[in-house]
Protein backbone atom coordinates (compact mmCIF):
# COMPACT_ATOMS: atom_id res chain seq x y z
CA UNK A 1 0.00 0.00 0.00
CA UNK A 2 2.82 2.43 0.94
CA UNK A 3 3.99 2.39 -2.66
CA UNK A 4 0.64 3.78 -3.77
CA UNK A 5 -0.21 6.26 -0.99
CA UNK A 6 2.46 8.65 0.33
CA UNK A 7 1.53 11.37 2.85
CA UNK A 8 3.88 13.92 1.30
CA UNK A 9 1.95 13.78 -1.97
CA UNK A 10 -0.62 16.11 -0.41
CA UNK A 11 1.91 18.92 0.11
CA UNK A 12 3.39 18.18 -3.32
CA UNK A 13 0.01 18.27 -5.13
CA UNK A 14 1.12 21.37 -7.08
CA UNK A 15 3.75 19.29 -8.92
CA UNK A 16 0.93 17.89 -11.05
CA UNK A 17 1.43 21.06 -13.12
CA UNK A 18 4.67 19.66 -14.59
CA UNK A 19 2.94 17.77 -17.41
CA UNK A 20 0.46 20.52 -18.24
CA UNK A 21 0.84 23.88 -16.41
CA UNK A 22 -2.17 25.42 -18.11
CA UNK A 23 -4.65 22.75 -17.04
CA UNK A 24 -3.20 22.70 -13.51
CA UNK A 25 -3.54 26.48 -13.25
CA UNK A 26 -7.18 26.27 -14.31
CA UNK A 27 -7.87 23.41 -11.90
CA UNK A 28 -6.31 25.14 -8.87
CA UNK A 29 -8.01 28.47 -9.63
CA UNK A 30 -11.38 26.75 -9.98
CA UNK A 31 -10.76 24.62 -6.89
CA UNK A 32 -9.86 27.70 -4.82
CA UNK A 33 -12.90 29.64 -6.02
CA UNK A 34 -15.18 26.70 -5.20
CA UNK A 35 -14.27 26.93 -1.52
CA UNK A 36 -14.74 30.68 -1.09
CA UNK A 37 -17.67 31.95 1.00
CA UNK A 38 -20.73 32.12 -1.25
CA UNK A 39 -24.35 31.07 -0.77
CA UNK A 40 -22.70 28.39 1.38
CA UNK A 41 -20.01 29.35 3.87
CA UNK A 42 -16.45 28.09 3.70
CA UNK A 43 -17.24 26.10 6.84
CA UNK A 44 -20.26 24.39 5.28
CA UNK A 45 -18.29 23.61 2.13
CA UNK A 46 -15.47 22.13 4.20
CA UNK A 47 -17.95 19.82 5.97
CA UNK A 48 -19.34 18.71 2.58
CA UNK A 49 -15.76 18.13 1.39
CA UNK A 50 -14.98 16.07 4.49
CA UNK A 51 -18.05 13.90 3.92
CA UNK A 52 -17.26 13.42 0.22
CA UNK A 53 -13.64 12.62 1.11
CA UNK A 54 -14.91 9.65 3.10
CA UNK A 55 -17.35 8.60 0.39
CA UNK A 56 -14.57 8.57 -2.21
CA UNK A 57 -12.19 7.18 0.45
CA UNK A 58 -9.37 9.58 -0.39
CA UNK A 59 -6.75 9.72 2.42
CA UNK A 60 -5.29 12.98 1.09
CA UNK A 61 -8.70 14.64 1.14
CA UNK A 62 -9.46 13.31 4.63
CA UNK A 63 -6.15 14.74 5.90
CA UNK A 64 -6.75 18.10 4.20
CA UNK A 65 -10.40 18.53 5.23
CA UNK A 66 -9.98 17.38 8.83
CA UNK A 67 -7.65 20.38 9.27
CA UNK A 68 -9.80 22.46 6.92
CA UNK A 69 -12.94 21.86 8.99
CA UNK A 70 -11.15 22.64 12.27
CA UNK A 71 -9.71 25.85 10.81
CA UNK A 72 -13.16 26.81 9.55
CA UNK A 73 -14.48 26.55 13.13
CA UNK A 74 -16.11 23.12 13.18
CA UNK A 75 -15.64 20.70 16.06
CA UNK A 76 -15.38 16.91 16.25
CA UNK A 77 -19.13 16.51 16.86
CA UNK A 78 -20.05 18.31 13.64
CA UNK A 79 -17.32 16.55 11.66
CA UNK A 80 -18.41 13.13 12.94
CA UNK A 81 -22.01 13.86 11.92
CA UNK A 82 -20.78 14.82 8.44
CA UNK A 83 -18.90 11.50 8.15
CA UNK A 84 -22.05 9.65 9.25
CA UNK A 85 -23.96 11.40 6.47
CA UNK A 86 -21.41 10.08 3.97
CA UNK A 87 -21.56 6.61 5.51
CA UNK A 88 -25.38 6.67 5.51
CA UNK A 89 -25.45 7.56 1.82
CA UNK A 90 -22.88 4.87 1.02
CA UNK A 91 -24.83 2.34 3.09
CA UNK A 92 -28.16 3.44 1.67
CA UNK A 93 -26.75 3.34 -1.85
CA UNK A 94 -25.71 -0.27 -1.31
CA UNK A 95 -28.97 -1.23 0.32
CA UNK A 96 -31.31 0.41 -2.18
CA UNK A 97 -29.74 -1.80 -4.88
CA UNK A 98 -31.43 -4.57 -2.93
CA UNK A 99 -34.54 -3.60 -4.80
CA UNK A 100 -32.87 -4.82 -8.00
CA UNK A 101 -32.13 -8.04 -6.18
CA UNK A 102 -35.71 -8.21 -5.01
CA UNK A 103 -37.16 -7.70 -8.47
CA UNK A 104 -34.77 -10.25 -9.99
CA UNK A 105 -35.61 -12.71 -7.27
CA UNK A 106 -39.33 -12.18 -7.87
CA UNK A 107 -38.78 -12.60 -11.63
CA UNK A 108 -36.81 -15.79 -11.24
CA UNK A 109 -38.50 -17.30 -8.28
CA UNK A 110 -41.85 -19.03 -7.90
CA UNK B 1 -4.23 33.39 55.21
CA UNK B 2 -2.12 36.19 53.79
CA UNK B 3 -0.14 35.07 50.74
CA UNK B 4 -2.55 32.25 50.00
CA UNK B 5 -4.83 32.60 46.97
CA UNK B 6 -8.01 32.69 49.03
CA UNK B 7 -10.84 35.05 48.18
CA UNK B 8 -13.72 35.35 50.68
CA UNK B 9 -13.14 31.80 51.85
CA UNK B 10 -12.87 30.35 48.33
CA UNK B 11 -9.48 28.79 47.63
CA UNK B 12 -8.53 29.74 44.05
CA UNK B 13 -6.55 26.48 43.86
CA UNK B 14 -9.75 24.43 44.23
CA UNK B 15 -11.63 23.01 41.23
CA UNK B 16 -14.75 24.84 42.45
CA UNK B 17 -13.02 28.19 41.92
CA UNK B 18 -12.28 27.37 38.28
CA UNK B 19 -11.35 24.43 36.00
CA UNK B 20 -7.70 23.31 36.07
CA UNK B 21 -6.69 20.88 33.33
CA UNK B 22 -3.00 21.35 34.14
CA UNK B 23 -0.64 23.22 36.49
CA UNK B 24 1.67 26.12 35.76
CA UNK B 25 5.03 25.25 34.20
CA UNK B 26 6.62 27.16 37.05
CA UNK B 27 4.92 25.10 39.76
CA UNK B 28 6.18 21.95 38.04
CA UNK B 29 9.71 23.36 38.01
CA UNK B 30 10.06 22.85 34.26
CA UNK B 31 12.89 24.26 32.20
CA UNK B 32 10.25 25.41 29.71
CA UNK B 33 8.96 27.93 32.27
CA UNK B 34 12.07 30.00 31.41
CA UNK B 35 11.61 32.44 28.49
CA UNK B 36 15.11 31.75 27.19
CA UNK B 37 14.34 28.03 26.99
CA UNK B 38 11.17 28.76 25.00
CA UNK B 39 12.98 31.01 22.52
CA UNK B 40 15.72 28.41 22.13
CA UNK B 41 13.15 25.68 21.35
CA UNK B 42 11.67 27.78 18.53
CA UNK B 43 15.07 28.87 17.18
CA UNK B 44 16.34 25.30 17.04
CA UNK B 45 13.55 24.08 14.73
CA UNK B 46 14.68 23.30 11.19
CA UNK B 47 12.08 24.99 8.98
CA UNK B 48 11.74 25.46 5.22
CA UNK B 49 13.38 28.92 5.44
CA UNK B 50 15.55 30.53 8.12
CA UNK B 51 12.31 32.01 9.51
CA UNK B 52 13.87 35.36 10.36
CA UNK B 53 10.83 37.54 11.11
CA UNK B 54 12.65 40.83 10.46
CA UNK B 55 13.63 39.59 6.99
CA UNK B 56 9.98 38.73 6.23
CA UNK B 57 8.90 42.16 7.53
CA UNK B 58 11.56 43.84 5.37
CA UNK B 59 10.34 41.91 2.33
CA UNK B 60 6.85 43.30 3.09
CA UNK B 61 8.22 46.86 3.20
CA UNK B 62 8.99 47.36 6.88
CA UNK B 63 12.69 48.25 7.11
CA UNK B 64 12.99 48.37 10.04
CA UNK B 65 9.80 47.08 11.67
CA UNK B 66 8.58 50.10 13.65
CA UNK B 67 5.43 51.20 15.52
CA UNK B 68 2.59 53.41 14.26
CA UNK B 69 0.97 56.04 16.56
CA UNK B 70 -0.07 54.64 19.94
CA UNK B 71 -3.77 53.72 20.28
CA UNK B 72 -3.88 51.09 22.99
CA UNK B 73 -2.29 50.97 26.42
CA UNK B 74 -2.44 47.33 27.49
CA UNK B 75 -1.89 46.60 31.17
CA UNK B 76 -1.19 43.07 32.38
CA UNK B 77 -1.98 43.36 36.08
CA UNK B 78 -0.59 39.96 37.02
CA UNK B 79 -0.43 36.21 36.56
CA UNK B 80 -2.90 35.17 39.26
CA UNK B 81 -5.79 33.16 37.80
CA UNK B 82 -8.55 30.85 38.99
CA UNK B 83 -7.94 28.62 35.93
CA UNK B 84 -4.95 26.87 34.32
CA UNK B 85 -5.83 26.53 30.62
CA UNK B 86 -3.61 24.22 28.55
CA UNK B 87 -2.70 26.88 26.01
CA UNK B 88 -2.02 29.81 28.41
CA UNK B 89 0.79 32.01 27.10
CA UNK B 90 1.13 33.69 30.50
CA UNK B 91 1.64 30.43 32.46
CA UNK B 92 -0.99 31.88 34.78
CA UNK B 93 -2.61 30.03 37.67
CA UNK B 94 -3.56 30.22 41.34
CA UNK B 95 0.06 29.66 42.34
CA UNK B 96 1.33 32.72 40.45
CA UNK B 97 1.57 35.56 42.95
CA UNK B 98 2.94 38.27 40.64
CA UNK B 99 0.36 41.06 40.97
CA UNK B 100 0.48 44.78 40.22
CA UNK B 101 0.77 46.98 43.32
CA UNK B 102 -1.26 50.14 43.94
CA UNK B 103 1.89 52.18 43.36
CA UNK B 104 2.33 50.74 39.85
CA UNK B 105 -1.41 51.19 39.16
CA UNK B 106 -0.95 54.86 40.00
CA UNK B 107 2.10 55.07 37.74
CA UNK B 108 -0.02 53.61 34.91
CA UNK B 109 -2.75 56.20 35.48
CA UNK B 110 -0.17 59.00 35.54
CA UNK B 111 1.28 57.68 32.26
CA UNK B 112 -2.23 57.72 30.74
CA UNK B 113 -2.42 61.45 31.44
CA UNK B 114 0.62 61.84 29.22
CA UNK B 115 -0.43 59.68 26.24
CA UNK B 116 -2.85 59.95 23.37
CA UNK B 117 -3.86 56.29 23.70
CA UNK B 118 -7.67 56.13 23.55
CA UNK B 119 -8.06 52.60 24.90
CA UNK B 120 -6.87 50.79 28.01
CA UNK B 121 -6.87 47.02 27.63
CA UNK B 122 -6.65 45.27 31.01
CA UNK B 123 -5.49 41.68 31.03
CA UNK B 124 -3.78 39.08 33.23
CA UNK B 125 -4.08 36.26 34.61
CA UNK B 126 -7.63 36.99 35.60
CA UNK B 127 -7.27 40.77 35.97
CA UNK B 128 -10.37 41.00 38.16
CA UNK B 129 -8.49 39.11 40.90
CA UNK B 130 -6.01 41.95 41.35
CA UNK B 131 -7.05 43.84 44.54
CA UNK B 132 -6.58 47.18 42.74
CA UNK B 133 -8.57 46.24 39.61
CA UNK B 134 -11.44 48.62 40.36
CA UNK B 135 -9.08 51.48 41.25
CA UNK B 136 -7.47 51.02 37.85
CA UNK B 137 -10.80 50.81 35.98
CA UNK B 138 -12.22 53.85 37.77
CA UNK B 139 -9.05 55.83 37.04
CA UNK B 140 -9.18 54.96 33.34
CA UNK B 141 -12.89 55.78 33.06
CA UNK B 142 -12.34 59.11 34.84
CA UNK B 143 -9.75 59.92 32.17
CA UNK B 144 -12.29 59.25 29.41
CA UNK B 145 -10.57 56.12 28.12
CA UNK B 146 -12.33 53.20 26.46
CA UNK B 147 -11.67 50.34 28.87
CA UNK B 148 -11.45 46.65 27.97
CA UNK B 149 -11.58 43.88 30.58
CA UNK B 150 -10.15 40.59 29.23
CA UNK B 151 -12.28 38.16 31.18
CA UNK B 152 -12.07 34.36 31.43
CA UNK B 153 -15.83 34.26 32.24
CA UNK B 154 -15.60 31.64 35.02
CA UNK B 155 -14.13 34.25 37.37
CA UNK B 156 -17.49 36.04 37.32
CA UNK B 157 -19.01 33.10 39.22
CA UNK B 158 -16.79 33.61 42.28
CA UNK B 159 -19.04 34.84 45.14
CA UNK B 160 -16.69 37.76 45.85
CA UNK B 161 -17.08 39.05 42.28
CA UNK B 162 -20.83 38.57 41.81
CA UNK B 163 -21.41 42.32 41.53
CA UNK B 164 -18.77 42.67 38.82
CA UNK B 165 -21.07 42.52 35.73
CA UNK B 166 -23.09 45.45 37.10
CA UNK B 167 -19.92 47.35 38.09
CA UNK B 168 -18.50 46.96 34.56
CA UNK B 169 -21.84 47.83 32.91
CA UNK B 170 -22.18 51.02 34.96
CA UNK B 171 -18.81 52.18 33.65
CA UNK B 172 -19.29 51.19 30.01
CA UNK B 173 -16.36 48.74 30.14
CA UNK B 174 -16.10 46.46 27.09
CA UNK B 175 -15.82 42.85 28.20
CA UNK B 176 -13.72 40.61 25.95
CA UNK B 177 -14.39 37.03 26.99
CA UNK B 178 -12.39 33.93 26.18
CA UNK B 179 -14.53 31.18 24.68
CA UNK B 180 -12.61 28.84 22.34
CA UNK B 181 -15.73 27.38 20.74
CA UNK B 182 -19.48 27.88 20.72
CA UNK B 183 -19.98 24.28 21.82
CA UNK B 184 -18.70 22.40 24.86
CA UNK B 185 -16.20 19.88 23.51
CA UNK B 186 -13.39 22.14 22.27
CA UNK B 187 -13.98 24.68 25.04
CA UNK B 188 -13.52 22.10 27.79
CA UNK B 189 -10.62 20.41 25.95
CA UNK B 190 -8.62 23.64 26.08
CA UNK B 191 -9.79 25.21 29.32
CA UNK B 192 -10.84 22.23 31.47
CA UNK B 193 -13.98 20.20 32.14
CA UNK B 194 -16.92 22.32 33.21
CA UNK B 195 -15.59 25.52 31.67
CA UNK B 196 -18.30 25.67 29.03
CA UNK B 197 -21.17 25.38 31.48
CA UNK B 198 -19.68 28.03 33.78
CA UNK B 199 -18.96 30.29 30.80
CA UNK B 200 -22.57 30.12 29.61
CA UNK B 201 -23.77 31.02 33.10
CA UNK B 202 -21.36 33.99 33.17
CA UNK B 203 -22.59 35.12 29.74
CA UNK B 204 -26.18 34.99 31.05
CA UNK B 205 -25.18 37.26 33.93
CA UNK B 206 -23.55 39.70 31.48
CA UNK B 207 -26.67 39.62 29.27
CA UNK B 208 -28.81 40.28 32.36
CA UNK B 209 -27.10 43.65 32.98
CA UNK B 210 -27.43 44.71 29.34
CA UNK B 211 -24.27 43.32 27.73
CA UNK B 212 -24.37 41.80 24.24
CA UNK B 213 -27.46 43.55 22.96
CA UNK B 214 -26.03 46.17 20.63
CA UNK B 215 -25.58 48.89 23.27
CA UNK B 216 -22.23 50.62 22.60
CA UNK B 217 -21.89 51.15 26.37
CA UNK B 218 -22.29 47.40 27.04
CA UNK B 219 -20.15 45.72 24.40
CA UNK B 220 -19.71 41.97 24.85
CA UNK B 221 -16.98 40.56 22.63
CA UNK B 222 -16.16 36.86 22.46
CA UNK B 223 -12.64 35.73 21.64
CA UNK B 224 -12.01 32.37 20.03
CA UNK B 225 -8.70 30.62 19.66
CA UNK B 226 -8.16 27.12 18.29
CA UNK B 227 -8.24 24.10 20.59
CA UNK B 228 -5.28 22.50 18.84
CA UNK B 229 -2.47 22.90 16.32
CA UNK B 230 -4.42 24.70 13.60
CA UNK B 231 -5.19 28.30 12.63
CA UNK B 232 -8.10 30.41 13.84
CA UNK B 233 -11.27 30.51 11.73
CA UNK B 234 -12.40 33.45 9.61
CA UNK B 235 -13.98 35.69 12.24
CA UNK B 236 -16.64 37.36 10.08
CA UNK B 237 -18.32 34.22 8.77
CA UNK B 238 -17.85 32.42 12.08
CA UNK B 239 -19.50 35.20 14.08
CA UNK B 240 -22.87 34.66 12.43
CA UNK B 241 -22.77 30.93 13.09
CA UNK B 242 -21.80 31.46 16.75
CA UNK B 243 -24.62 33.97 17.25
CA UNK B 244 -27.18 31.51 15.90
CA UNK B 245 -25.77 28.62 17.92
CA UNK B 246 -25.48 30.38 21.29
CA UNK B 247 -28.91 31.96 20.95
CA UNK B 248 -30.58 28.72 19.84
CA UNK B 249 -28.96 26.46 22.45
CA UNK B 250 -28.68 28.83 25.41
CA UNK B 251 -30.59 32.06 24.69
CA UNK B 252 -27.27 33.93 25.04
CA UNK B 253 -26.35 36.93 22.88
CA UNK B 254 -23.11 38.79 22.20
CA UNK B 255 -21.97 41.68 20.00
CA UNK B 256 -18.93 40.51 18.10
CA UNK B 257 -16.46 37.68 17.71
CA UNK B 258 -12.71 38.03 17.35
CA UNK B 259 -10.44 35.14 16.34
CA UNK B 260 -6.82 34.72 17.46
CA UNK B 261 -4.12 32.20 16.65
CA UNK B 262 -2.31 30.46 19.49
CA UNK B 263 1.28 31.53 20.09
CA UNK B 264 3.85 28.74 20.22
CA UNK B 265 5.09 29.82 23.65
CA UNK B 266 4.65 28.84 27.31
CA UNK B 267 2.00 26.17 27.98
CA UNK B 268 0.86 25.95 24.34
CA UNK B 269 4.50 25.31 23.43
CA UNK B 270 4.57 22.53 26.02
CA UNK B 271 1.42 21.00 24.51
CA UNK B 272 2.83 21.27 20.96
CA UNK B 273 6.02 19.50 22.05
CA UNK B 274 4.24 16.78 24.01
CA UNK B 275 1.92 15.94 21.14
CA UNK B 276 4.55 16.03 18.39
CA UNK B 277 2.89 19.06 16.78
CA UNK B 278 5.58 21.69 17.28
CA UNK B 279 7.48 21.35 14.02
CA UNK B 280 4.29 21.14 11.94
CA UNK B 281 2.64 24.06 13.69
CA UNK B 282 5.64 26.39 13.37
CA UNK B 283 5.96 25.45 9.69
CA UNK B 284 2.24 26.12 9.24
CA UNK B 285 2.61 29.62 10.75
CA UNK B 286 5.55 30.28 8.44
CA UNK B 287 3.77 28.95 5.32
CA UNK B 288 0.71 31.08 6.15
CA UNK B 289 2.74 34.33 6.51
CA UNK B 290 0.48 37.08 5.18
CA UNK B 291 2.25 40.39 4.37
CA UNK B 292 -1.19 42.05 4.33
CA UNK B 293 -1.64 41.20 8.01
CA UNK B 294 1.57 42.91 9.07
CA UNK B 295 0.56 46.58 9.12
CA UNK B 296 -2.26 45.91 11.60
CA UNK B 297 -0.50 43.72 14.17
CA UNK B 298 -0.89 44.97 17.72
CA UNK B 299 2.77 45.70 18.47
CA UNK B 300 2.48 48.64 16.06
CA UNK B 301 -0.31 50.52 17.92
CA UNK B 302 -0.13 49.03 21.42
CA UNK B 303 2.30 49.00 24.30
CA UNK B 304 2.11 46.28 26.91
CA UNK B 305 2.83 47.07 30.58
CA UNK B 306 3.77 44.26 32.96
CA UNK B 307 2.66 43.84 36.58
CA UNK B 308 5.95 45.45 37.68
CA UNK B 309 5.67 48.41 35.29
CA UNK B 310 8.02 47.42 32.48
CA UNK B 311 7.04 48.17 28.88
CA UNK B 312 6.94 45.60 26.08
CA UNK B 313 5.93 45.65 22.41
CA UNK B 314 3.18 43.12 23.17
CA UNK B 315 1.93 40.72 25.84
CA UNK B 316 3.76 37.81 24.14
CA UNK B 317 7.11 39.63 24.24
CA UNK B 318 6.33 40.39 27.87
CA UNK B 319 6.01 36.68 28.64
CA UNK B 320 9.21 35.97 26.69
CA UNK B 321 11.07 38.64 28.66
CA UNK B 322 11.86 40.68 25.52
CA UNK B 323 11.48 44.30 26.74
CA UNK B 324 10.83 47.27 24.46
CA UNK B 325 13.92 49.41 24.15
CA UNK B 326 14.39 52.95 22.88
CA UNK B 327 17.00 54.02 20.31
CA UNK B 328 19.57 54.37 23.07
CA UNK B 329 19.00 50.76 24.07
CA UNK B 330 17.26 51.66 27.35
CA UNK B 331 14.41 49.43 28.54
CA UNK B 332 11.23 51.48 28.92
CA UNK B 333 9.33 51.70 32.22
CA UNK B 334 5.83 53.05 32.82
CA UNK B 335 7.14 55.58 35.36
CA UNK B 336 8.94 57.50 32.61
CA UNK B 337 6.39 56.80 29.90
CA UNK B 338 5.97 58.21 27.38
CA UNK B 339 9.18 59.80 26.35
CA UNK B 340 9.35 61.75 23.11
CA UNK B 341 10.97 58.75 21.48
CA UNK B 342 8.62 56.05 22.75
CA UNK B 343 7.14 55.22 19.36
CA UNK B 344 10.50 55.85 17.69
CA UNK B 345 11.89 52.39 18.31
CA UNK B 346 12.30 49.10 16.52
CA UNK B 347 9.89 46.35 17.53
CA UNK B 348 11.62 43.36 19.09
CA UNK B 349 10.82 40.18 17.15
CA UNK B 350 11.54 36.46 17.21
CA UNK B 351 10.03 33.38 15.57
CA UNK B 352 6.85 33.45 17.72
CA UNK B 353 5.87 36.63 15.81
CA UNK B 354 4.78 34.47 12.86
CA UNK B 355 1.75 33.60 15.01
CA UNK B 356 0.41 37.14 14.52
CA UNK B 357 0.93 37.23 10.73
CA UNK B 358 -0.45 33.80 9.82
CA UNK B 359 -3.60 33.57 7.72
CA UNK B 360 -5.94 36.47 8.39
CA UNK B 361 -3.52 37.86 10.98
CA UNK B 362 -4.01 37.73 14.71
CA UNK B 363 -3.76 40.25 17.53
CA UNK B 364 -5.59 41.22 20.70
CA UNK B 365 -8.18 42.92 18.49
CA UNK B 366 -8.63 39.80 16.31
CA UNK B 367 -7.83 39.46 12.59
CA UNK B 368 -5.55 42.15 11.15
CA UNK B 369 -5.70 41.57 7.38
Amino acid sequence: MSDYYKADHLARFGEISQGNPDLAKKFFAWYGATFEDGALTKREKSLIALAVSHAVQCPYCIDAYTTGCLEAGSDLEEMTEAVHVAAAIKGGAALVHGLQMLEKAEERGM
Amino acid sequence: MEGLPILDGVDLRSPEAGPKPTRSLQSRGLDLSQPAAQLERLDSLALSTDADFDAYAAEAGFTPFTPAPLDIFQINVGKLCNMTCRHCHVDAGPDRTENMTLETVEQCLAALDRTTAHTVDITGGAPELNPHFRTLVDGCVARGKHVIDRCNLTVLLLPKLKDLPEYLADRGVEVVCSLPHHRARNTDAQRGDGTYEKSIEALRRLNAVGYGQGDPQRVLTLMTNPAGAFLAPDQASTELQWKRSLERHHGVTFDRLIALNNMPISRFLEWLEETGNLQGYMQKLLDAFNPGALAGVMCRNTVSVSWDGHIYDCDFNQMLDLPAVDRAGRALHVSDFPTATTQDRTIVTARHCFGCTAGAGSSCGGATA
